[in-house]
């Protein structure tokens, strides 16, 4: 039961570094940079939720839905104001920012909310799930988690290969010049990009806290680093990748720390990432870099 | 202004373009009237590609003027000049790869409005009947000359007025580059205007109307394409004789 009980808890942790590494794959896919502050977009998002179901009494949806329209707000400034003014500079340049910005956001975050850690509200009371005979109890929490990896993943892969945005998203991803010829607005594209991958990090933020209900400014620092290696492990730049890497990861993890040693679980995590790199240097699915001929 | 007395159709004013600070392209002049097939021929890195791609607004001229259908589209970016009527089919093919035949000829008519894709994909497949054998291929498993047509098919959804190739029998066999250019011979029948760039010369003056050489940055000679093909300093440099 332990092992059944783990496997559960493992899928659950991954589907939250999945829902935060699509950011990271996203944006990397399409604007070929790391947002390194996807992370502290989490910890807004899990922010305004804790806001607006403590201090202004809004009911449970609302606070997710407020939630994601900050962030994706939020988002699209950030890639507005930092990222595409350096569109044509250096990687380095652009990487260097977006370490800025995390910080800029987690120093912002300490100076409206304070450094004491907070209790993150249960958004929605039901009651825990037992199993044969009580014997499994599972968290309503970590069954939502599952269920919203579940649904963002289908509705992820059904926009990006049906409609026209989302194969603009492709165009851009594979060539921008040649997108460009075809009529696609490529900043727009970019910044649509930036806009889901902030929406899912409030909801990514809403499932971390309700699992991890503890809040405060740096809270989104170590997950957003763990799904950017989930992004990595799985192929960064690709979106099943993502989904396989984090949830390999969240299982790894908690594996590791049941059966091996909870004080070495983070290292276990980030020693398979450097195994895997070493066999496979474009991750699990990712594609084999081509030759231009 | 051409024969008609109408205006041209693209008239690229004295342009200059640096790539830093290189100095690419040292003034050029030319022009393209509506129904002509127009060569821009010339050696390797005379600048050819780099005319095109500043046509098409992927790179913006230091200065000079160009203008399309009588009005003046300097500045303007390469997505927005698609809306205008202007099509690059670009050097290398640039197909999207990883996406199938079909998706590739959609996203050509990514400026068009829905209902018109299916008419237009007809007609592409009216042109190229083995991209319609091929159409749920993946683009990357293609051969070179399927590819080629699929780039110039996907250039032809937008329903350009223009249409601009650069090097489309580039890696292609001479067989190939037969049927290639009966293609662009029958798209220009069919209304689509022409503004090619051609290492092979021959082929080249042999479908168009008109012949700009090009060497190093600047433009050489200028002329209708058969005088060209029985110039003796063309023959000597591009033709081989």
């Amino acid at each position: 039961m332990a092992f059944l009980s783990n496997l559960v808890n493992g899928i659950s942790l991954g589907s939250i570094y999945a829902i935060i590494a699509l950011g990271y794959t996203m944006v990397y896919g399409i604007a070929k940079m790391l947002n390194f502050a996807h992370g502290d977009v989490i910890m807004v998002g899990a922010f305004i939720i804790f806001c607006g179901a403590q201090y202004w009494g809004l009911p449970p949806a609302v606070c997710i839905l407020l939630a994601m329209l900050v962030c994706t707000v939020l988002g699209m400034t950030i890639e507005k104001l930092a990222y595409k003014p350096l569109r044509k500079a250096a990687g380095l340049a652009v990487l260097i920012t977006a370490i800025g910005m995390s910080y800029l956001l987690q120093n912002t975050a300490l100076l409206i909310w304070g450094a004491n850690p907070k209790v993150f509200p249960g958004l929605f009371k039901l009651d825990t799930f037992r199993l044969f005979n009580g014997q499994l109890s599972i968290k309503p929490e970590t069954l939502i988690t599952i269920l919203a990896n579940i649904v963002i993943m289908v509705a992820l892969t059904l926009f990006i290969s049906r409609t026209k945005m989302g194969k603009a998203m492709r165009c851009v991803s594979e060539d921008r010049g040649a997108a460009e010829l075809m009529g696609i607005n490529v900043n727009r594209t970019i910044s649509v990009t930036f806009a889901i991958g902030s929406a899912l990090a409030a909801i990514a933020g809403w499932l971390l806290c309700s699992s991890y209900p503890q809040l405060m400014p740096t809270t989104g620092s170590m997950p957003g680093i763990k799904a950017f290696t989930a992004a990595v492990f799985g192929g960064i730049g690709s979106i099943p990748g993502a989904m396989l890497g984090g949830v390999l990861l969240g299982l790894i993890e908690i594996f590791g720390k049941a059966y091996i040693s909870t004080e070495l679980g983070d290292a276990i995590v980030f020693a398979v990432l450097i195994i895997v790199l070493l066999v496979r240097p474009t991750g699990l699915l990712g594609k084999p870099i081509r030759e231009k001929v | 202004m051409s024969e008609t007395g109408k205006l041209p159709l693209l008239k690229v004013n004295d342009i200059h373009v640096y790539y830093g600070a290189i100095h690419a392209i040292k003034g050029i002049s030319l022009e393209v009237n509506e129904g002509e097939i127009v060569t821009l021929i010339g050696a390797n890195g005379a600048g050819k590609s780099t005319t095109l791609n500043t046509i098409a607004g992927l790179l913006r001229p230091r200065q000079g003027s160009i203008a399309f259908a009588g009005m003046p589209v300097d500045g303007i970016a390469a997505n927005k000049m698609v809306y205008k009527g202007l099509s690059l089919c670009p050097e290398g093919r640039r197909i999207f790869q990883q996406m199938t035949v079909k998706e590739n000829l959609e996203m050509g008519a990514f400026s068009r409005p829905n209902e018109e894709i299916g008419a237009s994909m007809e007609r592409v497949y009216g042109f190229f009947p083995r991209l319609k054998e091929r159409e749920k291929q993946v683009a990357g498993t293609l051969s070179g000359g399927e590819q080629q047509m699929l780039a110039m098919g996907r250039a032809l959804m937008s329903k350009p007025t223009l249409m601009m190739l650069d090097e489309p029998s580039m890696g292609l066999a001479p067989i190939l580059v037969e049927q290639i250019f009966d293609i662009i011979r029958e798209m220009n029948h069919a209304g689509t205007t022409i503004l090619l760039v051609e290492q092979n010369a021959q082929m080249a003056l042999s479908i168009a109307n008109r012949a700009y050489v090009m060497e190093t940055g600047r433009i050489t000679m200028e002329g209708d394409a058969d005088e060209l093909m029985h110039d003796d300093n063309v023959r000597k440099a591009y033709l081989g004789s």
